[in-house]
């Protein structure tokens, strides 16, 4: 990613990274740092690469896994399929979403879709019947035709390959000619529009992708941690995956896995060693972040690389005019 | 139909607060372009502030009234200053997202030191029994809430349209180059303009602290709404933003009556209409199409 020929190096790395993972950390946590890290890849590929900050993708996390949980509970399939209609019901559910939210750009984009999975988490708060309510969905079961999975250890191995191909599904999509157009999107919809593709269209498409990845994500965690809880439909949520990606560098991919693992380790150290404060700190790590290090570790790195390398590149920061584009765009 | 009257007042009631925050957010919003995220805090510490003055110092609530504004009108010139003020230049997600991470500091901050208790609080003794409103009893502290903050809001309103400051201030809001190309020093008015907003969301907090639980979380969700409210007001628009806080408070209390599971989910029932039907929100004004 860094570097065209350093690619295949670091896609080792990386696997070999996930493989050792349960060795490394808590075999829980490694879940936790594998479902996070797809959930926030699946956040960048709106936020780093169609250049739309979803304030509620907790909606798509939390709607799969409480989606995921019923289905394990009710019918026994293996979790895998319990999992993939999780993410269905995520992607149903991002199509209206998403249709409505695309009519607003920017930050009031952020602001409706926060305000939409706000409304998820009231229903299923409401929905105590199906939902378990306050309590949460209890008694998920990770059901795999009589493999046994209640080792921790074991069922990151049958996890991992549902992570791994979501976050290539993700890989896939950037690289596309799809991806192409999202990325111009991000940089000029005013031209793009203008070059004759119906931007809305392909901004819903966009989020109804991600949300299918996040809703994998979110499946997963709640068959790995046998219950959904109100934890996954709250706002806290999808601020917490919002901080992972920026903090890992939007529009690297490899970014948001790193701030996935960063937070999540970071999360499990104060907890072990007793600290409480964990927002505290998330928060304040968030504020140096945003004030300091807008472009994030790879991002940073990135820039680093690409200035020795050539100096003649752009490379603006995000979310900074390019000291060449015109300051007000001409009114179309 | 006395029933309905009483939801109608209770509405009102609790728009006041929609109608507050919404204020303030459009004010901050207007002058910097940035949605603040911590106004949700700025209230929870508007009314922690009023709890602490009682419990630790014995200041009564008509104190607060005046201290609790001020002071969180201070601490909003230290935060622009210091934090905000670095992401002028930048795209307005920044700004949403350095209050979002200021608001999980605030709330934790306040959590470790009293905890997810709520803290009690009672109405000052002048308002505490009912006031005889004809077709029925009403609390007396209720009726100051709903009489102190549409005065404010009209107040605001007349601040903004009536004074040479407000002039400069909504110029600046709509049309910041063009105020500048007339030799208005823009700059000057952000800060204090920010600080105002705070000190509106501080004065929210005040006037909730005897009706409503005061805990760290009572800010969190209730911002949630207040950006569903902007959002169906126009954000762009000071008058839009009261409006739609009354609105939309009345809607829910009014649901409340009918159809009570769903009351909490209407207000963003609501907010998706509006998007279909005026994307800008009722009284917004088109955005510039990108």
């Amino acid at each position: 990613m860094l570097s065209r020929r350093l690619g295949p190096l670091w896609l080792g790395l990386g696997l070999l990274a996930a493989l050792a993972l349960p060795w490394l950390v808590y075999p829980p946590v490694a879940l936790d740092i594998a479902c996070w890290a797809l959930f926030a890849v699946a956040l960048d590929l709106l936020l780093g690469f169609t250049g739309l900050l979803s304030f509620g993708h907790a909606a798509f996390w939390g709607s799969s896994a409480y989606a995921t949980g019923l289905v394990a509970i009710h019918t026994g399939l293996p979790f895998p399929l319990a999992v993939l209609a999780g993410a269905v019901v995520a992607m149903a559910l991002a199509v209206p979403i998403g249709w409505l939210s695309v009519r607003r750009t920017g930050i009031y984009f952020a602001m409706v879709t926060l305000a939409f999975a706000q409304t998820i988490y009231f229903v299923v708060n409401q929905w105590g019947s199906v939902t378990g309510g306050e309590n949460g969905l209890q008694g998920v079961p990770r059901e795999l035709g009589g493999v046994d999975l209640s080792d921790p250890f074991v069922f990151y191995y049958w996890a991992l390959p549902i992570v791994l191909l979501g976050i290539a599904a993700a890989w896939r999509i950037v690289r596309s000619p799809f991806g192409r157009v999202l990325v111009a999107i991000r940089d000029n919809p005013a031209r793009v529009r203008a070059l004759g593709y119906p931007v809305e269209r392909y901004e819903v498409l966009a989020i109804v992708l991600s949300a299918g990845l996040a809703g994998l994500a979110g499946g997963l965690f709640a068959v790995g941690h046998g219950f959904a809880s109100l934890q996954e439909v709250y706002w806290t949520t999808s601020g917490k995956v919002v901080i992972m990606t920026v903090l890992g560098g939007i529009g690297t991919l490899w970014g948001p896995i790193l701030g996935a693992i960063l937070l999540v380790l970071l999360e499990d150290q104060l907890a072990t060693a007793g600290f409480d404060g964990i927002n505290l700190v998330t928060g304040l790590v968030f504020v140096l972040v945003v004030l300091l290090f807008r472009r994030g570790i790879l991002g940073t790195v990135r820039h680093l690389l690409l200035r020795r390398r050539d100096r003649r590149v752009p490379d603006p920061e995000p979310g900074v005019e390019p000291a060449s584009a015109p300051a007000v765009e001409p009114a179309r | 139909m006395v029933d309905l009257l009483q939801q109608v007042f209770n509405g009102l009631v609790s728009g006041s607060f929609y109608a507050l925050l919404a204020l303030g957010l459009a004010v901050i919003f207007g002058m910097l372009g940035v949605v603040n995220f911590a106004h949700g805090a700025f209230y929870m510490l508007g009314a922690f502030g009023t709890y602490v003055l009682l419990d630790s110092w014995g200041l009564n609530f008509w104190l607060a009234l005046a201290v609790v504004p001020a002071a969180l009108f201070v601490l909003g010139l230290v935060l622009e200053r210091t934090l905000v003020h670095r992401l002028r230049e930048l795209d307005a997600l920044y700004g949403f997202l350095l209050t979002f991470g200021l608001t999980l500091i605030l709330q934790d901050l306040v959590r470790r030191e009293y905890g997810v208790q709520s803290q009690p609080y009672q109405p000052p003794s002048q308002l505490s029994g009912s006031v005889d409103l004809g077709l029925f009893d009403y609390p007396a502290y209720q009726v100051f809430v709903l009489v102190f903050s549409v005065v404010t809001c009209v107040g605001v309103w007349l601040l903004f349209t009536r004074t040479r400051v407000g002039v400069v201030v909504r110029a600046a809001t709509e049309r910041a180059e063009l105020t500048r190309a007339l030799g208005i020093d823009v700059g000057r008015w952000v800060t204090p303009v920010f600080a105002f907003g705070v000190a509106l969301a501080g004065l929210a907090g005040v006037l909730a602290a005897p009706m409503r639980a005061i805990t760290p979380l009572m800010g969190a969700d209730l911002i949630i709404v207040v950006f569903a409210v902007v959002v169906i007001g126009g954000l762009g628009s000071i008058f839009g933003s009261v409006v739609a806080g009354f609105l939309v408070g009345m809607l829910q209390a009014v649901a409340n009556l009918y159809i009570p599971s769903l009351s909490q989910v209407l207000v963003f029932v609501l907010m998706a209409v509006v998007l279909l039907w005026r994307p800008a929100g009722l009284f917004g004004r088109e955005e510039r199409v990108a």
